[in-house]
């Protein structure tokens, strides 16, 4: 039977209890985190502990407060909500002032508030009441796509022009929503290929990812095709050229243009001559050769040209910015040792040895550093950990922004693999019961709001700890419900609690 | 629909697999790992070395001599200076605000993030009031660092001084590390390995600050530092600083041993220097200045300085010839200046009384004696063989080499032999008559004053010595080296000693005697004037002694350069030492007087040095 005045009812409490043990494990690593002997009371307010104290408390009276809100709400102004948190995304650029370089926060009377939290769970309404209503349940028409993505890019455009690169990563998170409601799978794999190449080509050069791929082309075609002979001919005129251009120490990007000249040629004579023994395969290879070369092309010119200086170096640290340096400096160092004083060259190399060093330095003490002291605090607590307010690493501030962004080293330090892998499983199981929980839904706006919620708090899941551990670049943004912090906690309790709402009343709706 | 829905195990399958992605890099860094760890002690823990305090130095009646005084610097990091009430903190530290704002200038100009001082060598009166309330004032704290301090600023040159450890020394001992001082000089260089100590070593936790945090595992790998060795060395404090006192405004030195032990009482080489100038920062200022003064105060004449003796030596010959039985003690030479020039005297009739005068021609017969003994018919061969039986007679004097004294740089002075003159004047090309200025002391023979001492200790002991030192008694130690406890003979019978130590007696006490300025009424003193040629001015002054004649309780040396005869200067103040050691006071304030208010520094060492 259901019972309208009882708000407890039909929830689900496997949700909360995660919850509820999420935000336990933060605010005791926060009080880890921030601890220092002159003031132990957990309850000081004046300390982030205390802080988060009453954040925890506020959000459980928001959450009671969303639960007791009739869920048709969140149906019916979904686009009226999402109209007010762009409204807000585009009045903080105009009224905040910088923090830490971004313009993200709104104050009103000694009360911060970050709107681009809070637009994560808007967009996830908007984007479930516009697909929730499309025409086919089926599939995705061109048109829907088209618009959804229109709706997510809108509110992560004006995250973007905050400065907050962080916040405005999150929205690829809806990429998985999407996909759930029937975007081609190739999209995603297309996109975790990008992403792969993308590595590969900043790890080991265009160059020779390039030449990698035209001979994997080559001797694709070939062996299909043709035969063993016209596959050694090819390959060995394709080495032949190479070694020519290496010889006369031709530029890569010759190089480049002249494979993917041949190549277009190759493609063209196949397209327009059926004479020559066509197949569609064969176009397809050149397709691709032509589009991988393309695309390393460019990466370089995003790479040096788009992303940051602050970025790119974020991404070179995790790409083995460091080792790099310092095998360039010991090559530097062995030329510079059996190179008279009186060569020509001698002052070159060691001035670039000394720029080289210089930039070590830089990087050391500048990027490197919040990875490594991460990764020394996370190593350092092994099994077991070093103990509650043990951590030295914590406890001695060598890991920045420790309570925010950085709150998994004190996890890792102080209650070791033990703790890392508790938080771990935790959030597997809470990313599993929202796909559950979306599953059995009956109507598709309840659907694709459950898995907006799984997907953000994932891709948040995902950056934060991936940083931590020196898997992913260091993107500042929290981890969600155990970062200390209002505005996200709160944000991440409005979106988690509104898919519980809508879940408890999944039985009397039919949308 | 169907085909949809099966997507949510590809989403499940994205979760889990990128979750057991970062179990398995959890489970490599936390578990598999040990480098993570280590690099975390490496940050916070930081190994500090204790320093252990450096032996302190008695005397023989155990009156403090050296010791260490804490020192407090107070340091200031500028960046971490918040806003401070300027007013009070100058206050606190007696000192203008213009005073202020040029420090931290200054200190800002050095570093913004390293500690540079900010106000030197704190009194630990002064630092108590500061320490108690330094806490308000961010950026500032105080260092504590400890000074060595010689008390009654006496006897520089046998102390010595520390210093700061140089390069050379770093790489030869792995024991120093930069920065750390080491004995430089005197007693603290020969002593350094038993003062120095044994270093401690601390770990503690520091933040990424380089704040000190506390103990790493409660202190339970802390190694406690042992502290240097204390010393009781053989000088008298009081006796040292009023021979210092003696020798104000003279050139020269004085040294003065207990005849029975060997044990050095006094020990002045003039001009000396403070030894407090030579501490803590005070010694980059003061070194260079004291290095270059024309009077070269770092330099210790007692045993540095080689003269010739003069006549003292006199009493060498003397045993000698009794020994060797070239002469009997009634032997007796008339005073033929035309041999070797000579003050008049009457006839010596006995070794007594060629002592007691002192004459020259005495002595050019007694050496020709020594050295032309008949025993080859060819004078030169002759004279090879005499000179090299009286060389090693010579040597048994403790003359001609070193000492083996145990403050370093000791010289050996110089005894010709045989093969010196070969050298100099060819082989069979000299003979007596080429050498014979050696009899009365003279020619190519060089003394350092601590052998003239020591000649006044063989005297006094009737033919043996003990090498003279310093070192008296070492912290938990029973002995002192061997070396020094070792009774080394001049192989001359005990009974020819008394023939020239009575002598001795007359040149102090009888009327004719050329040391009568030495007499003390209460005390019979032994001694014997030398003057040393001076061929760049007047003449060095020498006298040795020794008292009571009976039982002697000690001996000296008192040289004084350029004052001319030995009886005028050296005798009064060895007589002055003697007396005030033997009964701790002066009978005749007059002779105590006319020295303390003699300046016999040359004229012409004033005009360079003004």
């Amino acid at each position: 039977m259901r019972n309208e005045n009882n708000i407890w009812y039909n929830i689900d409490w496997t949700t909360i209890i995660l919850y509820l043990l999420l935000m336990l494990i933060g605010w005791i690593n926060i009080y880890a985190a921030v601890y220092d002997e002159s003031h132990q009371s957990i309850f000081d307010f004046t300390q982030r502990y205390g802080k988060q104290l009453i954040w925890i408390v506020s959000a459980l009276f928001l959450a009671t407060v969303i639960l007791l809100i009739d869920s048709s709400f969140y149906t019916t102004f979904a686009y009226v909500i999402y109209g007010i948190v762009i409204l807000m995304l585009i009045g903080v650029l105009f009224t905040a002032s910088e923090v830490k370089g971004a313009k993200s926060w709104f104050s009103i009377g000694g009360f911060a508030l970050q709107p681009s939290e809070f637009s994560k769970f808007a967009t996830a309404l908007a984007l479930a009441k516009y697909l929730g209503n499309r025409s086919s349940q089926r599939m995705i028409t061109f048109k829907d796509q088209v618009i959804s993505a229109a709706i997510i890019a809108l509110p992560a455009l004006f995250i973007l022009l905050q400065n907050d690169t962080g916040s405005t990563l999150v929205y690829t998170a809806f990429i998985l929503v999407l996909y759930r409601e029937g975007i081609s799978g190739n999209i995603l794999l297309l996109g975790f290929l990008t992403v792969i190449v993308f590595i590969v080509t900043l790890l080991f050069g265009p160059f020779s990812i390039g030449v990698m791929t035209v001979f994997l082309a080559i001797a694709f075609v070939t062996l299909t095709y043709h035969g063993l002979k016209e596959f050694f001919i090819a390959e060995s005129a394709a080495g032949v050229l190479l070694w020519i251009a290496s010889y006369f120490n031709l530029p890569q990007k010759y190089l480049f243009f002249t494979a993917l000249a041949l190549v277009m040629i190759y493609f063209f004579v196949h397209l327009f001559n059926n004479k020559l023994n066509y197949r569609k395969e064969k176009r397809w290879v050149a397709f691709i050769v032509m589009t991988v070369l393309l695309f390393i092309t460019s990466i370089d010119y995003v790479f040096y040209n788009v992303l940051k200086d602050h970025q790119r170096t974020r991404i070179s640290v995790l790409l083995g910015e460091e080792d790099k340096i310092k095998s360039q400096i010991k090559d530097l160092q062995m030329r510079l040792d059996t190179l008279p004083t009186t060569d020509a060259n001698y002052t070159y190399y060691k001035q670039t040895l000394a720029e080289q060093k210089q930039s070590l330095k830089d990087l050391q003490k500048g990027a490197l550093w919040n990875v490594k002291q991460s990764l020394i605090a996370i190593g350092s607590g092994g099994f077991s950990g070093k103990g509650f307010l043990k951590g030295t690493q914590t406890k001695f501030n060598f890991v920045p922004e420790q309570s925010t962004d950085f709150i998994f080293c004190t996890v890792g330090e102080e209650w070791g693999f033990i703790g890392t892998f508790i938080v771990i499983i935790l959030y597997v199981m809470l990313f599993l019961r929202l796909i559950f929980l979306a599953e059995r839904q009956r109507s598709t706006f309840s659907r694709i709001y459950g898995y907006s919620v799984a997907s953000i708090l994932f891709f948040h899941f995902f950056i934060n700890i991936g940083m931590t551990i020196g898997l992913a670049p260091v993107i500042g943004i929290p981890l969600p419900f155990i970062s200390y912090g209002g505005s996200s906690l709160w944000a991440f309790t409005i979106l988690l609690f509104i898919f519980i709402k809508l879940d408890s009343e999944r039985l009397f709706v039919l949308r | 629909m169907k085909h949809l829905e099966d997507r949510k195990y590809i989403i499940g399958a994205i979760f889990v697999v990128f979750a057991l992605i970062f179990i398995i890099r959890l489970f490599y860094i936390q578990i598999l790992s040990d480098e993570y760890a280590i690099f975390s002690e490496d940050n916070v823990v930081r190994e500090e070395t204790v320093y252990p305090p450096r032996g302190l130095i008695y005397d023989r009646k155990n009156k403090l001599l050296v010791y260490n005084e804490a020192s407090y610097d107070l340091m200031v990091v500028p960046k971490q200076v918040k806003s401070i009430d300027t007013n009070a903190f100058c206050a606190l530290l007696d000192i203008t605000k213009d005073d202020f704002i040029e420090r931290m200038n200054k200190a800002k100009e050095y570093s913004f993030y390293k500690p540079s001082i900010f106000e030197k060598e704190i009194s630990a009166i002064e630092f108590a009031s500061i320490q108690e309330k330094l806490f308000a004032y961010d950026g500032f704290f105080i260092q504590t660092r400890t000074l060595r301090k010689y008390s009654d600023s006496i006897a520089a040159h046998v102390l010595g001084y520390i210093g700061e450890v140089t390069p050379k020394t770093l790489e030869k001992d792995s024991f120093y590390t930069m920065g750390d001082y080491i004995g430089k000089s005197g007693l603290e260089l020969q002593y350094e390995k038993l003062l120095r100590g044994k270093k401690g070593k601390r770990y503690v936790l520091v933040d990424v600050h380089n704040r000190i945090k506390g103990k790493y595992k409660n202190g339970e790998k802390d190694i406690s530092p042992q502290a240097g060795k204390n010393l009781q060395i053989t000088l008298d404090a009081d006796l040292q600083k009023y021979a210092e006192k003696l020798m104000r405004k003279k050139l020269g030195s004085v040294v003065a041993i207990e005849p029975k032990t060997g044990e050095i009482l006094t020990m002045v080489s003039s001009p000396g220097y403070n030894p407090n100038l030579l501490i803590g920062r005070a010694i980059k200022k003061n070194y260079p200045k004291l290095a270059k003064d024309s009077l070269h105060p770092l330099f210790n004449r007692a045993i540095m300085s080689l003269y010739p003796p003069g006549s003292i030596f006199k009493l060498v010959q003397s045993a000698i010839a009794l020994q060797e039985g070239v002469i009997t003690p009634n032997t007796g030479f008339a005073c033929n200046k035309s041999l070797v020039g000579c003050h008049n005297h009457p006839y010596a009739r006995n070794v007594r009384e060629a002592v007691k005068m002192s004459c020259n021609p005495y002595y050019y017969q007694v050496f020709k004696r020594l050295i032309q003994r008949g025993e080859n018919k060819n004078i030169f061969i002759d004279s090879r063989i005499g000179l090299a039986k009286w060389h090693d007679a010579v040597l048994k004097f403790g003359l001609g080499h070193k000492l083996g004294i145990d403050i370093p740089g000791e010289k050996s002075g110089f005894i010709p032999d045989v093969a010196f003159y070969d050298r100099w004047y060819g082989e069979k090309r000299w003979a007596f008559s080429t050498i014979y200025s050696l009899s009365i002391g003279q020619g190519e023979i060089g003394v350092v004053p601590v052998q003239m001492a020591n000649l006044a200790v063989i005297m006094a002991n009737r033919g043996y010595y003990y090498t003279p030192h310093f070192i008296k008694q070492i912290e938990q130690l029973d002995t002192i080296p061997q070396k020094y406890t070792f009774k080394h003979s001049t192989g001359v019978d005990a009974q020819n000693f008394e023939y020239i130590i009575e002598g001795m007696e007359a040149v102090v006490n009888e009327a004719g005697g050329t040391a009568r300025r030495a007499k003390i009424d209460s005390i019979t003193v032994c001694g014997k004037t030398g003057t040393a040629q001076n061929p760049h001015g007047e003449d060095h002054s020498v006298f040795i002694a020794f008292a009571p004649k009976e039982n002697p309780q000690i001996a000296v040396a008192v040289f004084v350069e350029n004052s001319g005869f030995g009886g005028t200067w050296a005798a009064p103040i060895a007589s002055l030492i003697i007396e005030k050691y033997l009964t701790g006071k002066i009978s005749n304030p007059q002779k105590e007087k006319r020295i303390l208010e003699a300046d016999l520094i040359p004229k012409s060492e004033h005009a360079q040095r003004k």
